[in-house]
């Protein structure tokens, strides 16, 4: 009571120190929410596009169906494979001509059938990147009435280069903002603690602990944080309101992110204030 | 209870401020710490407050020890030696009451613990009445003796002072050191620096030790020991 009573009253008796740290923190990581919000898009978008990856096995003219459908089984067992599907040389051949309706009249006066019928083969969440991609692919060449195997190699990877750049973008930017935020409530602490200067040398002369000089510091850190945490919040959610609907569609970050970008936010306030009243208190002393 | 066993401290900007400077202080003994502006008083009680760490030898106080002494036991020693300032360093936002009971609160003593012992050590001093005067309502000599109750607080069983009655007028000064000898009845002992002549002069059974340029040049004690052998 008496830590959070001295870190309301430090707020209290800087409030322009302690609004222009809340602000640094909320506009920081306001630039992070944007990012997350961008991100969280991004990765939804190739979530779509990724789930779209198959691998597609065309088998040899001729091949008996019911090798195919043994194969078929066998296929379904591999722990990366979630379906597949036999296309016989009919199907494939009504497929095409639904999907590519201008060659309609071309399709209607084939007199042989030149499509071949294929096994397409769907994938597990955690399988569709490139190494799992083109394991499941080499599997299928092993059947000798497989012909050819294609899974639009260049598109997997593209997929997944694009994610890993985000994901490492995601971190580098964390960290840097991190970084700025743990400065900046570290610089608030440092002005609070010389405003205080004369209350904490008393502290220790009548023999206060260091634990209980600190605790005031890192609630207002907390505090701090945690103010900052909520105002980017509302200014990332004001954002993503103005422009969904109006310049794209857009979907909002899932709960847990804000969560936790809150609460790390508050603890990093936290921290960083730890930090810098610790050190402040060890310069003070030989020991 | 305090022991200063050839005790030199340098610092790096300044050089030495103490020179082999050896001691004892016992328990319920009052001394008086004097010398010139510069001689090293203040150091000395820095160095028994455990503010900073000797270059050289050892300094004891109770059962700490500047060879062995951690960090976090500091407080508690701290909480063995009061220290009471020329400057008296009280809180001006706070009543006489509520910087005394500031140390109490910082060292754990509970609310109504604290209350009661508030009012104990402000009339100890003489200042039960003006328990809820702030600081710049009270005379220097007044002041000063909110410091000593705050120093007490933490029923310590040395108190540090450091020119305690530099910035006060004769008569506050002797009022100050009475209270001072009053404690010392009780049993604490007590360190006083001070560089006027004229209170080591109205008290002259008081032991004396005399710093010049960092080292000891004079302990009564001493004299008093070698006289007798």
């Amino acid at each position: 009571m008496r830590a959070l009573r001295e870190a309301l009253t430090g707020l209290r008796r800087a409030p322009l120190l302690g609004f222009l740290s809340v602000t640094s923190i909320g506009f920081g990581l306001f630039i992070l929410g944007l990012f997350g919000l961008t991100a969280h898009n991004i990765d939804l978008a190739l979530a779509s596009v990724e789930r779209q990856v198959q691998v597609v096995a065309y088998l040899q003219e001729g091949t008996d169906p019911a090798r195919a459908d043994v194969a078929r089984k066998e296929i379904e067992s591999y722990p990366e494979v979630s379906g597949v599907r036999y296309v016989s040389k009919v199907e494939a051949l009504h497929d095409a001509s639904q999907e590519l309706t201008e060659f309609s009249d071309v399709f209607s006066d084939l007199e042989v059938n030149p499509l071949p019928a294929s096994l397409e083969v769907s994938l597990r969440p955690g399988s569709r990147n490139p190494e799992a991609v083109k394991r499941v692919a080499d599997r299928l060449r092993a059947y000798d009435f497989v012909d050819d195997v294609r899974f639009g190699r260049e598109w997997v990877e593209r997929i997944f280069s694009l994610r890993r750049i985000a994901g490492l973008a995601a971190l580098v930017l964390g960290g840097a903002f991190a970084l700025v935020a743990i400065m900046l409530v570290g610089t608030a602490v440092r002005m609070a603690i010389l405003a205080r200067s004369e209350e904490i040398a008393i502290m220790q002369t009548v023999g206060a602990t260091e634990g209980y000089i600190r605790r005031p510091f890192m609630i207002e850190g907390l505090v701090t944080g945690l103010c900052g945490g909520g105002l980017a919040f509302g200014l990332t959610w004001g954002t993503y309101r103005l422009v969904d609907g109006t310049f794209l569609d857009l979907a909002w970050m899932p709960d847990l992110w804000i969560v936790g970008g809150v609460a790390a936010a508050a603890v990093l306030g936290m921290l960083a204030a730890r930090r810098a009243v610790r050190r402040e208190l060890r310069g003070l002393y030989d020991l | 209870m305090i022991r200063f066993d050839r005790v030199t401290k340098r610092y790096p900007r300044t050089g030495a401020a103490l020179e082999e400077v050896s001691f004892y202080l016992r328990k319920g003994e009052f001394a008086f710490l004097t010398g010139p502006s510069g001689a090293g008083k203040t150091t000395i009680l820095r160095l028994i407050h455990m503010h900073t760490l000797p270059s050289e030898g050892t300094v004891r106080v109770s059962k700490f020890s500047s060879d062995s002494i951690r960090r976090r036991d500091v407080p508690q020693l701290r909480r063995r030696v009061g220290y009471v300032f020329q400057d008296f360093r009280l809180l001006e936002r706070m009543t006489a009451a509520e910087n005394v009971s500031f140390a109490l609160e910082a060292t754990g003593v509970p609310g109504r613990k604290a209350r009661k012992k508030v009012q104990e050590l402000l009339s100890h001093v003489g200042l039960a009445a003006k328990a809820r005067s702030h600081p710049s309502e009270l005379s220097g000599g007044e002041r000063q003796r909110v410091a000593i109750a705050r120093a007490l607080a933490t029923d310590p069983l040395v108190l540090l002072a450091d020119e305690p009655t530099g910035n006060l007028d004769r008569r506050a000064a002797d009022g100050v050191f009475e209270l001072m000898r009053r404690i010392n009845d009780l049993g604490m002992a007590v360190l006083f620096a001070t560089h006027d002549a004229g209170l080591l002069h109205r008290h002259r059974d008081v032991r004396v030790l005399e710093l010049e340029h960092g080292s000891l040049v004079y302990d009564s004690a001493a004299e008093a020991r070698e006289a007798g052998a």
